[in-house]
């Protein structure tokens, strides 16, 4: 059996299960979340879930921090890595989803659409997301990515009045439960021909493997096709604007902040991990989803009317310069990619946030005109679409442009001059939607009169806007992180 | 204290803003009004220091620091000041009083917005000024379109959005390719953003012109020269009297400027090469755009094409390559910045008080307004480069280094001598002089002491550069040279020239 199954009777000593604590504190706590939620008076027990799931992620976080790896580590024979790029990933993880259910708790609230199942969901969410940061091995993999994808499914069917959101649920729940069989299909081949779930193991078989071999190339189609689904690449990208649309905003934001560090887990474990020697069969697949996915993102959320439709595609063009990083194919386009992803995930929790800050009961906010006149009613809000929406657009000096900036760096660095300047270009036309929506905040007139309301929510995110250009002085620091963690990984 | 001078003159702007900005909403506006011109003055005093203490004997960069800010790809926190940036930076001070004074009561509208856009804006644009990495020059280069994107667009006009979407974008994609030229230099100098050390690439001629055209999609958009010039009228009469202040004043000698740190030193045998260029444009800019102006209605759209045309005599003097045409180019910048910054400033007193910025809506205001009269006319005749007033100054030195070149090209600059004045002189004609238009006209009251303090500050620098320009020649004189000295050595690995 060379697959890493576990063969030696099980103690929790030769497991290690310790370099798992903080994804078995989560698991732990969201099954306590969830009963304890019977035993208290519904008037008090959206509040207490959201206090207790906010404690439970920050105290995640406390519990990666203090055991910040700085050399990988293996645990339960060898299915599950604790290293700094996993240390990395769940902090980011654990802090956005806290911010998320911060923004979220008024809107939930006051639809009184979930009560301790968001927080249950959520948390379990999280620990999906943080099982694939860590795994080792493609049943890991796969392991967390369906605890988290069928959290999602289920957090988004759950404002089950609205047609909108079933549908959305619907046509995720389809279309996901094909692309998980497409990459389990591409496990199984990679199985067949390396005979392992490894992906150490996968990888150094690969490496000694003739490229040119058919049934190798068809795994590896197959799993960068359930990437580019789970990823949100064009031509795999359709469930996108309907997701973000037709889910609640709660959960929109859910989605939209820590499963991009959770897809930025998956592509690296498995693309880099597993199928770095293959760099080359993947790298033309990626070049053309990340063109098409910056260049449809970015036209098409042009003649959005709906905010949150907008940022859909909006994340569509971002992913694929995520994906523009991972192309370049080495330590240092790792690297850009993971400042990127970083940076993206920190922008769009906020973007949401905004939305859900902006929205009251009966009071959605998600529509491009409702933003007119906001720097005449609220001036500090509309200061701070200002900032996310230059950074979104890769204007200097905010840490979006550096993102972009190294990006673009890194297809020099490749030789890919051509895909450069089409990525330069397509990030100035995408520049338009994000300036009409400050045309639209600071230039036109009110129409409404309603004052923003998002209540305690406020400090957690004024704090995330303003890191976006607070964390100038340092980006340096950051980015030299970013590349050591990467360092570390690429062994 | 000394060498963090700079670093104080480019971050306390920005706290200032953000300070102002702290105040709040319209019932505290005097706050913020008070607060933002006690930080602008106390910034512009903390400037002179740096006029004072310069050393003039020497070309080398003064008041450096330098702080590793992205070492992943050699960034720096890097900056100083030579003959040629100093006294932009001045200007930059000086003129933001200026404007905080000019907006005093004419803003009234989210008060601690429009001050704090101002401040932070000062705080940026001296940034550009002394920054030596090429990097930070870029990051703050764009960081300058924002505060003027919103001062445009909340401040302005009825056509406002228009106009300041198209400033924005133009900006943007000639910046852009500048970040291009950036990364490559980047690359070709072994992983450098120092612009210093750009300097000293040797860069091969086909290289050089590529590059070259990417500063210039940059510079020439800023500056602007023709045929990139159409955004600027514009952003001008849409923008509210401070933002037109500041464009014309400042962010346009931000090309100027661009072209002297950087086109002309990277890539000297390309600015050789195509000198013919830029002197065409020039000369095209400085006849033409005159010719434009003369036949403009609105006087905000009439000095906004004769900035275009004076800022011709900026790049025609950077591109003959001589001592009397590098200087008067520098001494253009600073007696433009005065200049069309105080004639901004009088169609906005007109503006204030009759909301109109057409020709014809007056006639005959040096009844009512007998002081604002004679300090309008003033203005005028240094536009004209009357002998004795700033505008004198740079273009004779122009005219005259352009007459070494090739006395054609001086024929053809100094027939601006004449379109001048005669766009100049029959606008003042026909506001100044004659009977009162009308009933209001009659009635308009003249300056009053704020008024009189912003464009007698002004005035008297128009009046004592004219007539005594050694102080602002002397400390650029050294620089200049060294500069014209680097660009005459060619940087091509074979003879390329």
């Amino acid at each position: 059996m060379s697959c890493g199954l576990p063969l030696n009777p099980m103690n929790l000593q030769s497991l290690h299960a310790a370099l798992a604590l903080p994804e078995i504190f989560i698991a732990c706590m969201a099954s306590a979340i969830l009963l304890l939620g019977l035993f208290i008076k519904q008037k008090n027990r959206h509040i207490v879930c959201f206090w207790l799931s906010v404690f439970t992620l920050i105290a995640a976080c406390v519990l990666i921090m203090a055991d910040f790896s700085t050399r990988p580590a293996f645990a339960f024979n060898r299915l599950f890595v604790d290293d700094p790029l996993g240390d990395l990933l769940k902090t980011a993880i654990c802090l956005l989803s806290a911010a998320i259910f911060v923004y979220s708790r008024q809107y939930n609230q006051q639809r009184n659409i979930f009560n301790n199942e968001y927080y249950v969901l959520g948390l379990f969410a999280v620990c999906g997301m943080m099982v694939m940061a860590s795994a080792n091995h493609l049943l890991t993999l796969y392991l967390g990515l369906e605890l988290m994808s069928l959290c999602l499914y289920s957090m988004i069917a759950f404002f089950r009045d609205d047609k909108l959101a079933v549908e959305a649920a619907m046509k995720y729940f389809v279309l996901g439960a094909l692309a998980s069989s497409v990459l389990l299909y591409g496990m199984s081949l990679l199985y067949g021909l390396t005979g392992s779930f490894e992906l150490a193991v996968i990888s150094s078989a690969v490496a000694g493997m003739d490229q040119d071999n058919s049934a190798l190339a068809l795994a590896v189609v197959f799993i960068v096709v359930a990437l580019a689904f789970k990823i949100g690449a064009v031509p795999f990208h359709m469930w996108i604007p309907d997701v973000y649309h037709g889910a609640a905003t709660s959960t929109t934001g859910f989605i939209s902040a820590a499963p991009k560090i959770a897809a930025f887990a998956l592509v690296m474990r498995l693309l880099v991990g597993g199928l770095e020697d293959l760099h080359g069969l993947w790298q033309q697949m990626l070049i053309i989803l990340a063109l098409l996915s910056v260049g449809v993102g970015n036209i098409i959320a042009i003649a959005q009317n709906n905010l949150k439709r907008m940022l859909a595609y909006s994340t569509i063009s971002h992913m694929g310069f995520f994906l523009f990083g991972i192309v370049g194919g080495t330590a240092a386009g790792y690297s850009a990619a993971l400042f990127y992803i970083l940076i993206y995930a920190t922008m769009s929790c906020a973007a949401f946030g905004l939305i859900l800050y902006l929205s009251s009961k009966d009071y959605e906010s998600d529509q491009l005109s409702d933003l007119k006149g906001l720097g005449k009613r609220s001036p500090r809000i509309a200061l701070l679409v200002l900032i996310l929406m230059f950074s979104m657009a890769g204007v200097p000096p905010t840490a979006g442009f550096f993102a972009k900036m190294w990006v673009i760096q890194v297809l020099l660095d490749a030789g890919l001059e051509w895909v450069a300047v089409a990525a330069v270009v397509l990030a100035v036309i995408g520049a338009y939607y994000y300036l009409r929506i400050i045309k639209l905040v600071y230039f036109d007139a009110p129409i409404i009169s309603r004052d923003a309301n998002g209540g305690d929510s406020k400090i957690v995110l004024t704090f995330n806007i303003l890191i976006i250009v607070a964390i100038l002085p340092w980006i340096g620091t950051l980015i030299t992180f970013c590349s050591q963690v990467i360092e570390r990984f690429v062994y | 204290m000394e060498n963090k001078l700079l670093s104080v003159l480019i971050w306390l702007p920005m706290v200032a803003g953000i300070l102002v900005l702290a105040t709040g909403d319209d019932q505290r506006a005097a706050i913020a009004r008070k607060l933002a011109l006690g930080f602008s003055a106390i910034i512009f005093l903390l400037s002179i220091p740096l006029y004072t203490r310069f050393d003039a004997g020497t070309a080398h960069m003064q008041f450096t620091e330098q702080h590793s800010w992205i070492s992943a790809f050699n960034i720096n926190y890097s900056i100083g000041v030579d003959g040629i940036s100093m006294p932009l930076i001045l200007l930059t001070t000086l003129l933001t009083v200026i404007v905080i004074i000019a907006g005093w009561r004419v803003i009234t509208e989210r008060v601690a917005q429009y001050m704090a856009a101002f401040l932070i804006m000062e705080g940026i644009m001296i940034g550009v000024f002394s920054a030596l990495d090429a990097m930070l020059f870029y990051v703050l280069w764009e960081a300058m379109l924002i505060p003027m994107f919103l001062i445009i667009g909340i401040w302005g006009g009825p056509n406002r959005i228009y106009a300041t979407i198209k400033f924005f974008l133009y900006t943007l994609l000639g910046s852009l390719l500048m970040l291009v030229a950036l990364l490559y230099l980047y690359r070709a100098s072994g992983g450098s953003f120092s612009i210093l050390d750009y300097h000293a690439l040797p860069l091969a001629l086909e290289v050089q012109i590529l590059i070259f055209l990417a500063l210039f999609a940059a510079f020439a958009v800023k500056v602007p020269m023709f045929p990139v010039h159409t955004w600027l009228p514009d952003a001008h009469v849409e923008a509210p009297t401070g933002g037109s202040v500041i464009l014309a004043a400042i962010m346009l000698k931000m090309g100027g400027y661009g072209f002297i740190r950087f086109s002309l030193p990277i890539t000297p045998d390309a600015s050789h090469e195509l000198a013919w260029l830029m002197i065409t444009l020039s000369l095209i800019a400085v006849v033409y755009i005159a010719l434009v102006a003369l036949v403009q209605q609105d006087m905000k759209k009439l000095i906004a094409y004769s900035s275009i045309s004076h800022m011709g005599f900026v790049t025609l003097g950077l591109f003959i390559f001589n001592d009397q045409g590098a200087e008067g180019a520098m001494m253009q910048m600073i007696s433009h910045g005065f200049i069309s910054g105080a004639l901004f400033l009088c169609v906005g007193v007109l503006y204030d008080r009759l909301h109109s910025r057409m020709i014809d809506t007056y006639g005959g205001i040096a009844g009512p307004m007998p002081v604002f009269a004679a300090l309008f006319v003033l203005f005028a005749m240094a536009n004209v480069g009357l002998p004795g007033t700033s505008g004198f100054v740079g273009e004779f030195l122009v005219i005259l280094g352009s007459f070494q070149a090739n006395p054609w090209f001086a024929i053809l600059a100094a027939l601006t001598l004449i379109f001048g004045a005669a766009y100049t002189l029959w606008m003042v004609k026909r506001v100044v002089y004659g009977k009162a238009a009308n009933s209001e006209v009659a009635a308009l009251d003249d300056i009053n002491r704020r008024e009189i303090l912003m464009l007698g500050m002004l005035a008297a620098l128009v009046l004592v550069v004219g007539i005594w320009p050694n102080p602002v020649l002397d400390v650029m004189h050294v620089s200049i040279d060294n500069l014209l000295q680097h660009t005459d050595i060619s940087k091509c690995p074979v003879v390329c020239r």
